[in-house]
């Protein structure tokens, strides 16, 4: 019954998405206000509608619906409430609707924090995000319903693949798709911008909260899903250029551009045409990581011949969206214009170098994500593009980003005086160079590779030097305060932690491909393995139930200098239902380093194989993305943006309360007249 | 972050837990460390050709098992690095390795993205000078700044007026 209510309500919804497109897109192009006040209360009801649904499914999950052939597929009495929750979005329809429902949540935050923005362009944004949202309900509708029932109901369901039985795996898709989606509303903005003529700073400036709220989601996404992969997977590892994962870094590169050509757009009111191809790519890579991902295309191209209606839906419509916006685009983008000039040595030249090396990175990141496809495609022949191939564009490119991170903010927009730049850069590049010859003599004497970490080191040390400096710089001529501290605004402190997360993450990242420690053995209880210093001694494996689980759990004990340090637990589940031994690595983790240790098979004479890790930096990487993430908060909240809005809106209310009075004068003239 | 394609695993079949069938490669079989730490550069960059997405050094497919001796077998009967992947690349094709060979076939993918970013960089600086040029092109010249400054000049006045009037 429940079920059935969501099932309705998924099939009204797309309903209302239509109407939601078709009315205020064609209200904004004829000029029918009434029609364009249809998109505010279609998106809200979208939103209601999608809630039921959602909550309906995951109603069916809780109380295990098996009527469901999603929910038979991917639940079972066994496990716990919270993977009965995540189980929702662990398959394909189910992750459709997650999809859809996030959709609609970013349509309704549109609606609410839209009051200052001309009725006109909300309806624009709005239609085209309803143009969306009916895109992915047909494509759930006609390929891959989550409501599909099955008869008769079996008694028991399957399960959950047992890997994503883990909290991580709980919030990361969500998280994902939060930056996935969040991005469809810079699209919007920006197509709704290229429809009505208006592309200016004001665009800019209503673009930028949205776009830098997207990419904090999908800074938090990656992260989780890379922290979930190092501890959950068992191979120490936290990031292997899967095309999965690749999915979801491409519309990150293309959405940092963004974020940082959007500032030059809202400031200096240039680039304008670069900003919304780039908005058009986010959008776009974001909806290929989706179906990429989903389609089974990346396991095989065979894959779209065996299930040719998803291949063939997921192809249309991917055209109509890249396509139909790159046209659009093509149509319209002639008239933009961009007025601010520049010089050669200026932030906006630096931010243009900054663009093009993200693009490129985005770009070389397909290339290598899609080259086995497409020669598999077109000669049959198989390659596999790997880590060591990501590893080396990576390597050659990045270094060149850096050196501009910390360039950017020291230069001045419009034109910056070359020998003023040099003497400015003086003290961080004496430190950046010194830290670079200082790491390669202390690192050369072992077998590390010094060049690598010196240069990793030295960047991260770049970046730093010239935040200082930028940071010192605003107070020249000024004691420095809390108050003067907190005068700097959200924005130059977001671009502040952010580039400071950055420098963090270089520096987690070279030490720990530099410098990690492991060891393969094979252990009997008593036995120790020493590495790093560390001393981990095996204590016996014991037996435990989870709830759909039996798993073997080891104990160690890590010592260091004779002195108890760690107890770790590392087990071997096996899933009661899927019968497939899982990995659950133990990590003591602190700030200088992770201690990591993974159980594997049980030997015939008793003994065990164990793996143990000695990753120093590791939990680096997780803090910097949080910060970078941190960065964007601040300078999405950054107050500057509502006293505009409200600014903006007192003189919209004004212009709208004259034109009514003029209104009415006129109507009372005509009335006059006709007496 | 690789949920989905494990999802996607989930189907395929896995072995069991327990019960080494084949001789796997154990940490006893090694001589030194030394030769551990290469085993293990090694079968991080070999793919296992039967899974999803994983390399030689953490699959616990039967093949990987294979491979796994066999690049043991190859590094003790003193093979280099680059013979023990010729060896499995004439067994098992390029699709075993992680880093594709540079050839003909593969030129666009490994020249690719630093082609993007030279074109970009020139595409870039061509467009600069060209904007600056006709900036440069558009400076009124002395005659009409004086008539602009003119116009100006009525144009305040006139607001001076108009603001007079209130």
């Amino acid at each position: 019954m429940i079920t059935q209510l969501g099932h309705f309500s998924l099939v009204l919804a797309l309903g209302i998405a239509l109407l939601q497109a078709v009315l205020p897109l064609a209200g904004a192009q004829t000029g029918n206000r009434q029609w364009m006040g249809v998109a505010r209360p279609a998106a809200q009801v979208q939103f209601v509608l999608l809630a039921i649904a959602f909550a309906s499914l995951v109603w069916a999950f809780v109380n295990d619906d098996f009527s469901l052939l999603y929910v038979a597929s991917n639940s079972n009495t066994a496990m716990p409430t919270i993977y009965k929750v995540s189980a929702v979005w662990g398959a394909h329809e189910g992750s459709l609707l997650l999809w859809a429902f996030i959709l609609a949540i970013w349509s309704l935050a549109v609606t609410i924090f839209s009051r200052s923005l001309p009725l006109v362009y909300v309806a624009r944004v709005l239609g085209i995000m309803g143009l969306i949202s009916v895109g992915f309900l047909l494509f759930m509708l006609l390929t891959s319903n989550p409501f599909e029932a099955i008869f008769p109901a079996p008694f028991e369901g399957r399960e959950l693949n047992p890997l994503l039985q883990d909290p991580g795996l709980a919030i990361h898709p969500p998280m994902l798709y939060m930056g996935y989606v969040g991005f469809s509303v810079a699209f919007a903005f920006a197509i709704a911008a290229l429809l009505g003529g208006r592309l200016d700073a004001a665009w800019a400036r209503w673009s930028r909260p949205w776009t830098t709220a997207a990419w904090i989601f999908l800074t938090i996404g990656i992260v989780l899903g890379s922290w979930w992969a190092y501890y959950e997977l068992g191979w120490g590892g936290w990031w292997f250029w899967d095309p999965v994962e690749n999915a979801s870094f491409m519309p990150w590169l293309i959405g940092t551009a963004l974020i940082h050509s959007l500032a030059v757009t809202e400031k200096r009111d240039t680039f304008k045409a670069w900003t919304v191809l780039l908005a058009i790519f986010a959008f776009s890579l974001s909806l290929l990581g989706t179906f990429l991902v989903r389609s089974g295309v990346l396991t095989s191209v065979h894959a779209f011949a065996t299930d040719p209606e998803r291949g063939l839906f997921i192809l249309v419509f991917l055209g109509v969206v890249i396509g139909g916006s790159l046209g659009l685009y093509a149509w319209r983008g002639k008239q933009i214009r961009s007025s601010g000039s520049f010089a050669l040595l200026s932030r906006e030249m630096l931010m243009l170098l900054n663009n093009m090396i993200l693009v490129g990175l985005a770009a070389g990141t397909l290339l290598g994500t899609l080259y086995p496809l497409v020669m598999d495609a077109l000669t049959g022949e198989k390659i596999s593009v790997g880590k060591p191939w990501f590893d080396f564009i990576f390597m050659v490119v990045s270094p060149f980003l850096i050196l501009l991170t910390g360039l950017g903010p020291l230069v001045r927009w419009k034109r910056h005086d070359r020998a003023e730049l040099l003497r400015s850069l003086r003290v961080p590049a004496v430190v950046t160079v010194l830290s670079f010859i200082v790491a390669a003599a202390v690192f050369y004497a072992g077998d590390s590779p010094a060049f690598k970490v010196a240069l990793g080191l030295a960047l991260a040390i770049w970046i730093v030097a010239t935040l200082m400096d930028n940071l010192l710089g605003k107070f020249a001529n000024r004691r420095m305060s809390l108050a003067g501290l907190a005068g700097l605004g959200g924005g130059y402190w977001g671009m502040w932690l952010a580039h400071f997360g950055l420098a963090a993450f270089i520096t987690g990242v070279t030490v720990v491909s530099a410098f990690a420690q492991q060891d393969d053995v094979t252990v009997r209880p008593g036995d120790s393995v020493t590495l790093a210093g560390y001393s981990f001694r095996f204590e016996g494996v014991t037996e435990t139930r989870g709830p759909n689980y039996t798993a073997q759990r080891g104990s160690v004990f890590v010592y260091r200098d004779g002195k108890l340090i760690a107890e770790l637990e590392p087990e071997k589940r096996v899933y009661s239902n899927a019968g497939m031994p899982m990995t659950e690595a133990a990590i003591d983790s602190n700030l200088a380093r992770d201690l990591y240790v993974s159980l594997g098979e049980p030997l015939e004479d008793g003994s065990w194989l164990m793996r143990v890790y000695y990753k120093p930096l590791q939990s680096w990487l997780w803090w910097a993305g949080g910060l970078m993430a941190l960065g964007g908060i601040l300078a999405a909240a950054d107050r500057r943006y509502r006293r505009i809005l409200r600014r903006e809106e007192r003189q919209r209310e004004n212009a709208q309360a004259l034109l009514e009075e003029l209104l009415d004068e006129a109507g009372a003239a005509r009335v006059g007249g006709s007496n | 972050m690789r949920i989905l394609l494990l999802f996607l695993a989930l189907f395929a079949s896995m072995p069991a837990l327990a019960i080494v069938e084949q001789a796997d490669v154990m940490p006893a079989d090694f001589d030194n460390p030394e030769q551990k730490a290469r085993f293990r550069a090694l079968t991080e960059e070999l793919r296992c050709t039967v899974c999803q997405n994983q390399n030689i050094a953490d699959s616990h497919a039967s093949l990987a098992r294979d491979v796994r001796r066999q690049v043991l077998n190859l590094i003790k009967q003193g093979k280099s690095d680059e013979e023990v992947v010729d060896y499995l690349v004439a067994r098992y094709g390029d699709f075993v390795r992680y880093r594709p060979p540079f050839d003909a076939r593969t030129a666009v993918l490994w020249l690719g993205p630093f082609v993007f970013l030279l074109v970009g960089l020139w595409a870039l600086l061509a467009f600069i000078r060209r904007r600056n040029r006709e900036q440069t092109a558009s400076v009124l010249d002395a005659e009409e700044q004086v008539a602009l400054q003119k116009a100006l000049n009525a144009l305040k006045d006139h607001d001076a007026s108009a603001g007079g009037d209130k």
